[in-house]
């Protein structure tokens, strides 16, 4: 399957750190920023223990011996570098906070534009829940790690380094320890890392692929049931959540190890401090107060290095939902309308096919050599047994899909010159998959034209027959319809999508079984509007009703790709053809 | 939240508690650690020997290795509890997905299904990890943390405790601020997630019109909104930590000035000073890291709450048992329907006081306008809803006393665009009933779908995508047709499902489903007059209500509709 190849991909870190930074770049100057108050609040935390080990010495001296003077003088500072330190990270956690969100923001946007863009035929391949996954789960994955880790990491970096000297600086001989227990952390992390990270893709996919099928049966609940198929899909559903679990799981397996590890390593060395600590006292060559200063720096020391193992473990995941997100935005969009291509404006309405070959893999020819020529105004339809390649011609004429070969003109101009744009816009059209959105009746019908009066809304809704509907519902052009509702049936969906193409002044019009959940009876009343609806427009009609194409001035019969006849209907009836016995079925 | 705790995580609560202990002793020996760096200071320095302090070093070494295998003990136990009770929770809520009444679906609406079963379910998985690492663990070094130091120096330790309740005053109230936020995310949230899905649904629409950008500031809109939010409840919750720091750091300097005091009394020592002010720093850590559950805590129990509400939504189609089976009225009827009157908002009525009766192997035709109430009596006759007044029997027997099993069983159904999965075309027509072969290839046949299928490469075996969208409509119908007649049932229902079928392929169903399937009872809804005219009975809907019944003949003459439609349909010409 196409999906599982995809997953299999070599991953591209480099590729994917870079996309990220491109992101992070836009707020540079915010993250000088953040970096600056990191390292101004960890630096005044970093003197705190300092200054405790002056009090201690200052203690030290014994009982009926303290120098109080100097314990509140040292404990006054203590209080004036913690709050400031404290007050620097609020300052420094606010100003994440918006940044990740920006970037979360742009991201989402990215992402949703970019869907906006893809050819249609990337969803029929990729299932709705996984790319949902991705704008969510993923994006958010890799934004709280950003805000976190960043932070973090430059956090780290200042608190490891500034404990560091000034351990130096009490005692050059005890930092000589971390020369061991430094690279030894290094190397375990380094080690996990490594194992984990396949695991955390892993992870991401499997998570995916379960929010997927989740999708469909939902979707397809009612039908399962029918058929009685819950335990057998609950079974099916049972392996993919042992494996997103199990993933999950696994990922965790390792990761689990880091902090243990790490942490073990750290206790050895507050071991070793102690013991040469003790030794060097017992030299002579270090205060008590010294050796409470530099345990309370080696936690510092080592506490980042600790954190260091989750960063990783962050990142890891991270990484993993990043490489998806940027693989969605990497996708090849819809050739960009370049300069050279023109408007189409003031059409007439004039479409000429010509030789056109079109399939959608290689294996399968669809359209195999069509040519046609349709004047402005004149009313085409399109029959032909289901599968012949229709629908096909009507994704060619809205280039949703390009030619592999052959041409299309519009009012002469190829339209693969033209801007997909102007070239949308001169089509209305009417699909058998009726499209409603959440959001009121209004909102939908001027869906296409959104500066429509209320009295043309009306009048559309009037002449397809469904503005009475409308009128009896509680809030009538107000209610509010959504795709999953029950509170409107399929033929009235069809009706409103009818109503909102009324709305529409375009020259040309799409009919794909516009009216096949309309009953014939609506179907009737609604004639007179659809002809309003078609007049002065060349139109394409496909339709299995064939009283309703009886009046065409074109009827082309298509069959395995080909046009196998073509005339008027009188024409076509005379010729006893394929047409002739299409027409005689329906009485039998 | 607590549904999930107990009932979910009880199964593991031996294990859990293996995994506490092991958590527990592997963080005990984190605490010894500094305790014997105290030791070390206090009393093992002034011997002013070298010996005993390589031994407790060594003690410490021992310690740490202690910890560090427990931890990884604990830690994996808890990954594995944490795994198999989402596992199980994710599978309990499928399951009663899977077994939602129509009207259950409707209320929570799909969308929210699919997130409480995915980002819902992802958001208690990491809970439970979370709650039983840092959730035992943090409270462990807290409470151990200030018992050691207890031990230590009770005096030293009252600073500690001073400072304890300001501290859980401090996290309380922010997170009872923020929780209210974090339940608002979640709302907008869905909205998100609503507006997405939309418009992958909409895409050829949205293009067809080109209202991209229209779709972009639609969406521009909602994520704004999400991030501002979440803005607003991180913004609530980023107090905690920095006043967290400050509240143990002033305890800290609390420490030296009293342990000050005490030394200068006789009455302290500066190890223990020392040994204090670690634990300060571990403690601080402990309240971090369970300031970080307040946090998470009302993301997590507004998903669990959502999942609860899904496992406890009540089936109202439960099988109710039936004093006795009571006569049928008409002797010898198969299907009947007796003054049934239905709506589904339980206010207009979608279907009022319809009656009919089908012998076995008889068919029926169901005819009407757009909104009549066609589809609405079909889900009534394979109960997705249960009408609201009157009875519906097959086979004498009320459809409600029935096992849903039993019932779906006698049906073959084919709903108006009715779901195609992501499988081959085989697997979509046997959708797992494990029919026969040849039973599915005959399927095939009588749909009139041999032709297409013969010339996919794969045959039957063909990878259909999602949706079906590399068919086209009419054989996505012929595949959903199959899939009906597969399993040959007693009753054959069909929901404009020729409906983008060309009249020579309809006409040619009509035969083989007349040749095929003689003993079948079958039940078509359509607008077509040509695929009912030669049915036994045909019903007329009109606005939910019975307005013609009979045959084509005595139809035409009696029912001023169906000689309308019908006229529609032929008379031309």
């Amino acid at each position: 399957m196409r999906r599982s190849q995809k997953f299999d991909k070599p991953q591209n870190r480099k590729g994917t750190l870079i996309q990220l930074g491109g992101y992070l770049m836009r707020y540079k100057w915010r993250l000088f920023a953040a970096i600056a108050l990191t390292i101004g609040s960890n630096l005044l935390a970093l003197v705190g223990p300092l200054l405790s080990g002056y009090a201690i010495d200052a203690i030290e001296l014994g009982t009926g011996q303290v120098n109080f003077g100097q314990v509140f003088y040292y404990a006054g500072w203590m209080v004036v570098f913690y709050i400031g330190s404290a007050g620097l990270t609020y300052v420094l956690e606010v100003l994440m906070i918006r940044v990740s969100r920006q970037v979360t923001y742009a991201m989402r946007r990215d992402v949703f534009n970019k869907l906006l863009d893809l050819p249609v035929g990337y969803f029929d391949v990729h299932q709705t829940g996984d790319v949902i996954s991705r704008i969510t789960y993923d994006i958010d994955t890799v934004n709280s790690s950003i805000s976190s880790d960043l932070i973090q990491v430059s956090s780290a970096v200042i608190t490891v380094l500034g404990s560091f000297l000034m351990m130096l600086a009490i005692s050059p001989q005890l930092v000589l320890i971390f020369a061991f227990t430094v690279p030894a952390s290094i190397l375990m992390s380094r080690y996990l890392v490594k194992k984990t990270r396949p695991l955390f893709s892993r992870r991401s996919q499997k998570l995916g692929a379960l929010n997927g099928f989740v999708e469909e049966m939902v979707s397809g609940q009612k039908t399962l049931k029918i058929y009685d198929q819950e335990e057998h899909t609950i079974g099916k559903f049972n392996i993919k959540n042992k494996e997103a679990v199990d993933a999950y799981y696994n990922a965790e397996y390792y990761g689990s190890m880091i902090f243990p590890t790490i942490n073990f390593i750290n206790n050895v060395s507050l071991a070793c401090i102690s013991v040469f600590g003790a030794l060097l006292y017992l030299a002579g060559a270090m205060s008590i107060g010294q050796i409470s200063s530099f345990v309370l720096y080696s936690r510092k020391f080592s506490g980042p290095i600790n954190e260091m193992a989750n960063i990783m473990n962050d990142l890891q995941s991270s990484l993993a939902a990043a490489e998806r997100v940027f693989a969605l935005l990497n996708e090849l969009s819809e050739a960009k309308d370049t300069d050279k291509m023109s408007d189409l404006s003031n059409v007439k309405g004039d479409i000429v096919l010509e030789n056109v070959r079109f399939s959608y893999d290689a294996n399968q020819v669809i359209i195999k050599n069509l040519s046609l020529k349709a004047e402005a105004g004149k009313l085409i339809a399109i029959v032909g047994p289901t599968g012949a390649g229709k629908t096909t011609i009507i994704n060619l004429l809205m280039r949703f899909y390009d030619t592999a070969a052959g041409n299309i003109y519009v009012d002469g101009n190829e339209v693969q010159e033209l801007t997909r744009d102007s070239l949308r816009k001169s089509f209305a059209m009417v699909l058998q998959d009726t499209w409603i959105f959440h959001g009121t009746i209004y909102e939908n019908l001027t869906y296409g034209k959104e500066n429509a009066t209320m009295t043309e809304v009306v009048q559309a809704a009037k002449a397809a027959r469904i503005h009475s509907f409308i009128e009896h519902l509680p809030h009538g052009y107000d209610t509010i319809l959504s795709d999953e509702g029950t509170n409107i049936s399929k033929g009235q969906k069809q009706l409103l999508t009818i109503a909102r193409a009324m709305l529409l002044d375009a020259k040309m019009l799409i009919l794909d079984e516009a009216t096949s959940n309309v009953d014939t009876r609506t179907e009737k009343k609604i004639q007179e509007a659809m002809r309003q609806l078609m007049k002065d427009k060349t139109c394409f009609v496909i339709a299995h009703r064939l009283s309703t194409i009886q009046n065409a001035d074109l009827i082309l019969v298509v069959d395995q790709g080909d046009v196998v006849e073509q005339g008027t209907h009188e024409e076509l009836m005379e010729n006893r053809g394929r047409y002739w016995r299409m027409y005689q079925a329906q009485f039998e | 939240m607590k549904r999930i705790i107990t009932a979910y995580l009880k199964p593991y609560y031996g294990r859990m508690g293996l995994g506490v202990f092991f958590k527990f002793t592997g963080s005990i020996m984190d605490l010894i650690i500094p305790s014997i760096l105290a030791y070390i200071i206090d009393q093992v320095i002034p011997l002013n020997e070298r010996l005993p302090i390589f031994y407790w070093g060594s003690v410490m070494v021992v310690c740490a290795i202690i910890g560090m295998v427990f931890n990884i003990i604990a830690n994996r136990m808890a990954a594995r509890v944490a795994s198999d009770a989402t596992e199980v929770i994710r599978h309990d809520l499928f399951a009663r997905v899977m077994y939602f009444s129509n009207h259950q679906m409707d209320t929570l609406t799909k969308p929210s299904v699919i997130s409480r079963l995915t980002s819902d379910t992802y958001i208690i998985h990491q809970m439970i990890i979370r709650i039983q690492r840092l959730g035992v663990r943090a409270p462990i070094m807290l409470v151990g943390g200030i018992i050691v130091t207890m031990i230590l120096d009770p005096v030293l330790a009252t600073v500690l405790i001073g400072i304890m309740p300001v501290m859980a005053v401090l996290i309380t109230q922010v997170s009872r601020k923020s929780m209210p936020l974090f339940a608002g995310l979640q709302q907008a949230f869905d909205g998100f997630v609503r507006v997405v899905r939309e418009d992958i649904n909409g895409i050829r629409v949205i293009k067809a019109l080109s209202k991209t950008d229209y779709e972009k500031s639609r969406f521009d809109a909602i994520n704004t909104k999400v991030v501002n939010q979440e803005k607003k409840a991180r913004m609530t919750v980023a107090v905690i930590s920095p006043a967290l720091n400050i509240c143990l750091n002033l305890g800290l300097v609390g420490v030296v000035v009293v342990g000050a005091y005490g030394v200068n009394n006789g009455t302290s020592e500066v190890g223990i000073i020392l040994a204090f002010m670690t634990y300060f720093t571990i403690i601080l850590h402990a309240v971090v890291a369970i300031s970080k559950l307040f946090e998470m805590w009302p993301k997590a129990t507004a998903s669990a709450d959502r999942i609860v509400q899904a496992l406890d939504s009540v089936d109202a189609l439960a099988v109710v048992e039936v004093a006795k089976p009571e006569e049928t009225v008409e002797k010898g009827a198969f299907i009947e329907f007796q003054n049934v009157t239905f709506s589904y908002n339980k206010e207009e009525p979608n279907l009022t006081n319809i009656s009919f009766a089908l012998a076995k192997g008889e068919t029926l035709g169901i005819i009407g306008e757009t909104g009549a109430g066609k589809t609405t009596l079909l889900n009534l006759l394979v109960r997705l809803y249960d009408p609201d007044q009157g009875t519906i029997r097959i086979a004498g027997r009320d459809i409600r006393s029935m096992d849903p099993r039993e019932l779906h069983q006698k049906f073959g159904v084919a709903f108006q665009n009715d779901m195609i999965f992501e499988a081959t075309i085989e697997e979509n027509i046997d959708l797992g009933r494990n029919l026969p072969k040849a039973a599915i290839a005959a399927a095939i046949d009588s749909a009139g779908a041999r032709g297409f299928v013969a010339e996919k490469l794969a045959k039957t075996e063909e990878q259909l995508t999602i949706k079906g969208a590399n068919l086209s409509g009419g054989q996505k119908q012929r595949i959903l047709i199959a899939r009906a007649l597969a399993a040959r049932p007693e009753i054959l229902v069909l929901d404009d499902a020729s409906s983008a079928l060309d009249y020579q392929t309809d006409a040619a169903f009509r035969k083989a489903i007349k040749e095929n399937f003689d003993e079948t009872t079958i039940v078509i809804v359509t607008q077509r007059v040509s695929s009912i005219r030669h049915a036994d009975h045909i019903l007329v809907l009109e606005n939910g209500a019975v307005i013609g019944y009979g045959k084509h003949k005595h139809l035409m003459k009696s029912c001023e509709v169906y000689r309308e439609i019908s006229y529609s349909q032929m008379g031309v010409s």
